[in-house]
C-alpha cells in the first residue's frame, strides 16, 4: 500500500480521529462519577475544615451530614430561595459573573457542640487565575472561626502559599465588622506591624512576601462576598451601617 | 511428531537470534540520556517546563513520574504504528498520540489520585508542549522497535526528571528552606539572621541553576566539550 497517497493519508487521519475520540470519550465518561465524587467530597472537606473539623475525603460525607444543619441559597435581600440547592446547584464560578440581584448566595449553617457557625463560600481573582475558599463566622456573625483558601494557578512558593495552614490560621479570631458595625472584611496587609498576628481587632493579617496581588485578591474576595450576605447577617446581628 | 520436531528448532533459532532484553546496546538507551546525552543539560530541550515546575520538589517528582508514563506509552504506540503512519502527517499523528496520553493520565489521576492531580493541575498540560516527548518520537520511535523505543522513552524521561529534581532540590532548599515541604533549615539559623533567598523561587534562578549544572557536568565529563 502506498503510504504517501492522499487517500491513505486521509483514511489514516480519519481512523485515528475516530479511535482517539472514542478512547478518550470512553475513559472520560467511565471515570466521570469517580471524579465528580472526589470534587464533591473535597468541597465537603473544605467546608468542614473551616469549623475545625478535620477529616479525610472518605469520611467527609458522613461528618458533613452530621454537622451541617442547613444549606441555604440566599437572595440579594437576605431571603432564602428554597428552589435552589446551595450545595449542588450553585456554582460560584458562574454565579459571580451574574448581576448580584440574580445571584444566589450559598450559606452553610453548622452546629458543633451547640455552637452555630455560618460558612460562606468565597471566590475571587488572584494573580493568574481564580482563587476561592470558605470562611466560617462564629455565632456572633462577626468573628472568624476558620478560613480555607485554594487557587487554580497562583505562583508555587509565593501566591500558592495561601493554601498553607499557617496563612489560613492567621484569619482565626479576626473580626469582619469594625466597632461601628461596618463591614470591613480582613485586609491582607504588608504594613500591619503585627507579623505574629496578636492583634485580633485590627481587621488585618500579615501578607506573604512576593504575593502582593494574590493577597490583595484574598482581601477583595472576602469583602466582596461578605457584603452580599449583609441583609442576612444583619437580621439578627448588631446594627450594621449599610452605607459604604 | 515430526511436525513438533521441526517446530522446536525454529523457536530455539528465533530465541538465539533475539538479543537479551537488557543487552549492552539496550542499556545504553537507558543510560545515555542520564549523562552523555541528557535532554536538558546536553540537548537543551524541555527547558521551559524545567523552569516552571522546579520551585518545589514535590511537583517535580510527580511531573517526572507523569512524563515517564507519557513518554514510555507514546513511544510504544508510535513505534507500533511506525510502518502505518503516513509520512506527511507524522507530526500531527505524534501530537495526537502525546495529547491523548496526557489526557488519559490526567483523567486517571483525577479519578484515582485526586490529591496528586491537584498538585500537578496545570503541569500535566505542559507535558504536551515538552519538546523532549515529540523529539524522541520523531528521532527514535519512528525508526525503532517497540522494546527499544520503550527503553528510550523511559531513559529520556529519567534524564529529564533527574535534572528537574536536582534543580528543584536547590531551589526549594535555598528559596524556602524546605525539602519536599518539610522545613530543613533550623529555626535557629533564621534567628541568627539567615534569610531565604526569594530570588531562587523565580524562573531566572532555574536557568542559572541549570547553567551551573551544565558547567559541573562538562567539567567532569570531558567528551561533552566541543572541540572549537
Amino acid at each position: 500500500m502506498n503510504r504517501d497517497s492522499n487517500g491513505y493519508t486521509f483514511g489514516f487521519a480519519a481512523a485515528m480521529v475516530v479511535v482517539v475520540a472514542s478512547v478518550l470519550a470512553f475513559t472520560a465518561s467511565s471515570l466521570k462519577d469517580l471524579q465528580q465524587d472526589n470534587v464533591r467530597k473535597e468541597k465537603m472537606q473544605n467546608i468542614l475544615a473551616t469549623i475545625g473539623v478535620e477529616t479525610d475525603r472518605d469520611g467527609a460525607e458522613q461528618l458533613f451530614n452530621q454537622y451541617i444543619t442547613a444549606q441555604l441559597a440566599l437572595r440579594n435581600d437576605g431571603s432564602v430561595d428554597t428552589e435552589v440547592s446551595a450545595f449542588s446547584d450553585v456554582n460560584l464560578a458562574i454565579e459571580i459573573k451574574k448581576d448580584p440581584s440574580d445571584q444566589r448566595f450559598p450559606l452553610y449553617v453548622a452546629n458543633v457542640s451547640d455552637n452555630d457557625y455560618y460558612i460562606i463560600p468565597l471566590r475571587g481573582a488572584g494573580l493568574w487565575d481564580a482563587i476561592w475558599g470558605y470562611v466560617a463566622l462564629e455565632s456572633d456573625k462577626n468573628t472568624i472561626k476558620g478560613a480555607v483558601f485554594d487557587h487554580k494557578a497562583e505562583t508555587a512558593g509565593l501566591g500558592a502559599e495561601i493554601t498553607q495552614e499557617w496563612f489560613m490560621n492567621r484569619f482565626v479570631g479576626e473580626k469582619v465588622f469594625d466597632s461601628n458595625g461596618k463591614l470591613v472584611g480582613i485586609a491582607v496587609s504588608k504594613t500591619n506591624n503585627d507579623p505574629k498576628d496578636l492583634d485580633k481587632n485590627d481587621h488585618e493579617v500579615d501578607a506573604i512576601s512576593g504575593a502582593t496581588i494574590t493577597g490583595d485578591g484574598v482581601s477583595d474576595m472576602i469583602l466582596e462576598r461578605l457584603s452580599h450576605y449583609l441583609p442576612y447577617l444583619s437580621n439578627t446581628n448588631q446594627t450594621i451601617a449599610f452605607n459604604e | 511428531m515430526s511436525a513438533k520436531k521441526s517446530k522446536k528448532p525454529i523457536i530455539l533459532f528465533v530465541g538465539k537470534e533475539r538479543e537479551p532484553l537488557f543487552s549492552k546496546k539496550n542499556r545504553v538507551l537507558l543510560k545515555d540520556p542520564l549523562d552523555d546525552n541528557n535532554p536538558i543539560t546536553v540537548q537543551v530541550l524541555g527547558i521551559c517546563s524545567a523552569l516552571a515546575i522546579t520551585v518545589q520538589l514535590k511537583p517535580a517528582v510527580v511531573m517526572t513520574l507523569s512524563v515517564i508514563a507519557v513518554m514510555a506509552a507514546s513511544n510504544v504506540i508510535v513505534s507500533l504504528l511506525r510502518n502505518l503512519i503516513p509520512n506527511r502527517i507524522r507530526i500531527i499523528v505524534q501530537l495526537v498520540v502525546v495529547a491523548s496520553m496526557v489526557i488519559l493520565v490526567d483523567q486517571v489521576l483525577r479519578a484515582y489520585a485526586y490529591d496528586v492531580s491537584k498538585q500537578l493541575s496545570i503541569f500535566v498540560g505542559l507535558i504536551i508542549t515538552n519538546c523532549i516527548v515529540m523529539g524522541r518520537l520523531e528521532a527514535f520511535a519512528l525508526g525503532n522497535g517497540v522494546w527499544r523505543s520503550f527503553l528510550d522513552g523511559v531513559g529520556n524521561a529519567l534524564g529529564y526528571g533527574m535534572m528537574l529534581i536536582l534543580v528543584a532540590f536547590f531551589r526549594e532548599l535555598f528559596g524556602s528552606g524546605k525539602l519536599y515541604g518539610f522545613q530543613v533549615i533550623p529555626e535557629a539559623f533564621y534567628e541568627l539572621g539567615y534569610v531565604n533567598n526569594g530570588f531562587m523561587l523565580l524562573s531566572p534562578m532555574a536557568l542559572i541553576t541549570v547553567g551551573l549544572i551544565i558547567w559541573l557536568q562538562r567539567a567532569r565529563n570531558r567528551k561533552l566539550i566541543e572541540k572549537n
